[in-house]
């Protein structure tokens, strides 16, 4: 199934499918955050904002409006 | 005879970077900026094998060459030029063992630059517990260049990395990943139009220009005339770029690298539950805050109080010593007093400083950053500010100098801008006289004094100016901000001990020698100013005043001999100068002078008041009586009554009265445009305020 990034609940895992690109910086990219990469949400912030992500190994927090803008594949 | 090299450190953020220089070049280092920018340059120097001499560049921490702020700007800069005087000829790509995938990214960039590079891999003692197993030999070959392992904190592999450093002549030069496959009827046509240039700095030159901002270009070809693809095109080739150079360096990993994955786990995942809990996280927080502000508040005292004594004892022993005359009392009087002003404040700064660089380096302050982001946000701030914000309430210059903390240039500048408006701890003796003289001390439902309210509504009204002016200014101040927000959460470490003492150290010597300077020469002018007066009243104070009060001796002559003259002299000219202006908000000339001279150091309001109303130096109880009778001449009623009260509390709780502080904003922003603007801002809000009060309660 894919869903929004944002919509992963707290510990659930994904793939990542693709970036909607021109709103996602290419700082996170760089940092791992690229399709066919998994991704983990570790923790999330009170009101779900900042997000706390295990991205292939790397570990970083994003703000919920930049997840929604990454599609992942959760099984 | 060999000759001296130049050595860039590169790296991302958190891999140790620093400690890898601080161990090369010991305390051998310099610390500035970048002309132009506030942007740290740290250079150092370190003997290699074969007597060759080091110049090492520790570069701005960066996770790749596209740059989105000003520190990887720079990086870029001294990369793309090589009539630049840091232009390395080495280049040493500092990596962290546990996310070498990540690091390799600006490896393999710098890498096609045409730049000798060594792949240093640090923290290379974590690799059994955390169960990776790294064939070396194999990786050299993929990577084309010469890997050292090495653990700065274990002080493991330095002089490994020195060797290869010396030799670096024999490290190969040229790419490990062909990223022009991308799109090449683009690269070629490039190619063609400049033959002699690298591929790769061309289309650098290019997706910087579009993207961030035109570089300097001394010997950067023109390439604008192949700014032919849209931003989104070009965006969209830079992301391809990337996914190409992870994926090389993923194959790269794969056949070199082993990870036990059930070896991995444990200590980050346990702290961070807690640390970043839903409740016990920010409880946590407030904590630590809580005790850094109790050490800068008060443990800093017993050290300002011994420098506050030495130099007062420093300046008596000069009077005693010296034969009086003009130079002695400079000397003595405004001098010495000058210096003991920039020195009180260095157990503050150094204090601050100390914690700070202890949550930088254990990662926790990353863990700050997530649990504040969102409060922040709203007004336009990030969660890296809450840390100068609250250490605003001790002292405004450590807090201006902790902003350097801030990547992002507008969020810092605000921060910087706003953090005066914090209740800072000089203004706790003038807050603390007012009060006293207006407010009755009677209780509220048994507990709560009506004084402490005021006070504690003081410091809600600094907050709530803090905060609402960066509203206004995130709202209002045009410039870049890159709003994206994408932290790392490092590893949690035990702090580095030799990291944070450079840091203190370097941290306090900059605010001696660059604010120190300005405050200096304010506070002896605002001497001179106060001691010397034009004409007959001030040169013949003594005789003035003693056949005006016949029979008067002692103290009490002493005193009013003091008032007189500083009424005569050249601060309290300026003060009946600016009568006519302050007037409106109840003060008379007395209390102007007092406000000229609260710029040395707010808390020298009181001491003025009470040498200006002849006092002396006596009790508090004295100096507060003898306001409570002061007449208004020109109005004839009460000079400090409820109304002038809370007009000088207003006034004292927005003025930018602190030279200090404007000396480390002009130091912190690199120019006087920002303090001057800072100055008008907050004294006209001051002044707006106080005038409203004044009127409305008169």
């Amino acid at each position: 199934m894919i869903v929004s990034l944002a919509d992963l609940k707290q510990g659930q895992k994904g793939k990542i499918v693709s970036l909607i690109t021109n709103n996602i910086p290419l700082k996170l990219l760089e940092m791992g955050c690229l399709p066919g990469n998994d991704v983990t949400l570790l923790h999330t912030a009170p009101f779900q904002c900042p997000m706390y992500l295990d991205v292939n190994g790397s570990h970083l927090a994003i703000r919920r409006e930049v997840a929604r803008e990454i599609e992942v594949e959760i099984q | 005879m060999a000759k001296d090299i130049n050595v860039s450190l590169i790296g991302n953020p958190n891999t140790g970077k620093t400690s890898v220089f601080n161990l090369l070049t010991g305390l051998n280092q310099q610390v500035g900026n970048y002309p132009g920018i506030t942007v740290e340059r740290k250079s150092g120097v370190c003997k290699l094998p074969r007597g060759v001499k080091a110049h090492i560049i520790d570069l701005p921490g960066t996770y790749s060459l596209n740059a989105s702020s000003l520190d990887e700007n720079v990086v870029i800069e001294v990369l793309l030029n090589k009539k630049d005087k840091d232009y390395p000829d080495v280049a040493v790509v500092v990596s962290d063992v546990e996310n070498l995938k990540r690091n390799l990214l600006l490896f393999t960039q710098i890498k096609d630059l045409g730049i000798p590079t060594i792949l240093a891999i640090n923290m290379a003692d974590q690799m059994d517990r955390k169960g990776i197993t790294l064939d070396i030999p194999e990786l050299e070959k993929r990577l084309d260049t010469k890997i050292v392992l090495m653990s700065a904190r274990k002080k493991k592999g330095i002089d490994d990395l020195k060797q290869a450093i010396a030799s670096y002549k024999k490290v190969p030069v040229g790419s490990c990943v062909d990223v022009f496959k991308i799109d090449p009827p683009y690269f070629e046509k490039l190619q063609k139009a400049f033959p002699k240039q690298s591929l790769y700095k061309l289309w650098l030159v290019i997706t910087q220009d579009v993207n961030f901002a035109n570089i300097n270009r001394n010997t950067i070809p023109d390439t604008s005339e192949f700014h032919t693809k849209k931003k989104s095109e070009l965006k969209r080739l830079q992301q391809k770029e990337t996914i190409k150079r992870f994926q090389f360096i993923n194959d790269t990993l794969k056949a070199t690298q082993t990870i036990d994955l059930a070896q991995a786990k444990g200590f980050r995942a346990q702290l961070d539950k807690i640390l970043i809990h839903k409740v016990w996280g920010y409880v946590i927080f407030f904590a630590i805050l809580l005790f850094i502000f109790q050490a800068i508040y008060d443990w800093s005292g017993y050290p300002a109080d011994l420098i506050d004594s030495a130099f007062a004892w420093l300046g008596e022993k000069v009077k005693a010593i010296m034969p009086s005359g003009a130079l002695t009392d400079m000397l003595s009087e405004g001098i010495i007093p000058g210096i003991a002003g920039v020195a009180i404040f260095i157990p503050q700064i150094a204090f601050l400083f100390l914690f700070i660089s202890i949550l930088e380096e254990s990662g926790y302050m990353s863990r700050v950053v997530f649990l504040m982001d969102r409060v922040m946000r709203r007004f336009g701030l990030s969660g890296k500010s809450i840390v100068p914000l609250i250490s605003g309430t001790a002292c405004a210059i450590p807090a201006v100098m902790a902003t350097r903390n801030i990547e992002d240039w507008k969020q810092r500048l605000i921060t910087i801008l706003v953090v005066p408006f914090t209740t800072c701890s000089a203004r706790l003796p003038v807050y603390l006289i007012i009060i006293s003289l207006i407010i009755p001390d009677e209780r509220v439902a048994w507990i709560f004094g009506y004084q402490s309210l005021t006070l504690m509504a003081l410091y809600l009204i600094g907050f709530i100016a803090a905060l609402g002016s960066s509203w206004l200014l995130s709202k209002y101040l045009k410039m870049p901000s890159s709003n994206l927000f994408v932290v790392e959460m490092p590893n949690y470490k035990v702090p580095l001990w030799k990291n944070v003492a450079i840091n203190v150290y370097e941290k306090t010597k900059d605010f001696v020698t660059e604010a120190g300077k300005i405050i200096l020469a304010i506070s002896v002018v605002l001497w001179m100013l106060a001691s010397y007066g034009p004409g007959k009243q001030f040169n013949n104070a003594t005789e003035i005043v003693t056949e005006a009060n016949p029979g008067v001796v002692g103290d009490i002559l002493e005193n009013k001999i003091e008032s007189h003259k500083l009424e005569h002299s050249y601060i309290g000219y300026a003060g009946k100068f600016i009568e006519p202006a302050v007037a409106p908000l109840g003060y008379d000339w007395k209390i102007g002078v007092a406000l000229i001279s609260s710029f040395a150091a707010r808390e020298v309001f009181v001491g003025t008041l009470a040498t200006i109303f002849s006092v002396g130096n006596e009790a508090e109880t004295t100096i507060k009586n003898r306001l409570l009778t002061e007449v208004n001449p020109k109005t004839g009623k009460y000079l400090f009554n409820f109304a002038t009260g809370i007009s000088l509390l207003l006034f004292y709780a927005f003025a930018m009265q602190c030279m200090s502080t404007i000396a480390i904003v002009k130091r912190e922003t690199n120019g006087w445009k920002w303090p001057i603007i800072q100055t008008i801002f907050m004294s006209g809000l001051a002044y707006v305020s106080a005038l409203i009060a004044y009127q409305v309660l008169i």
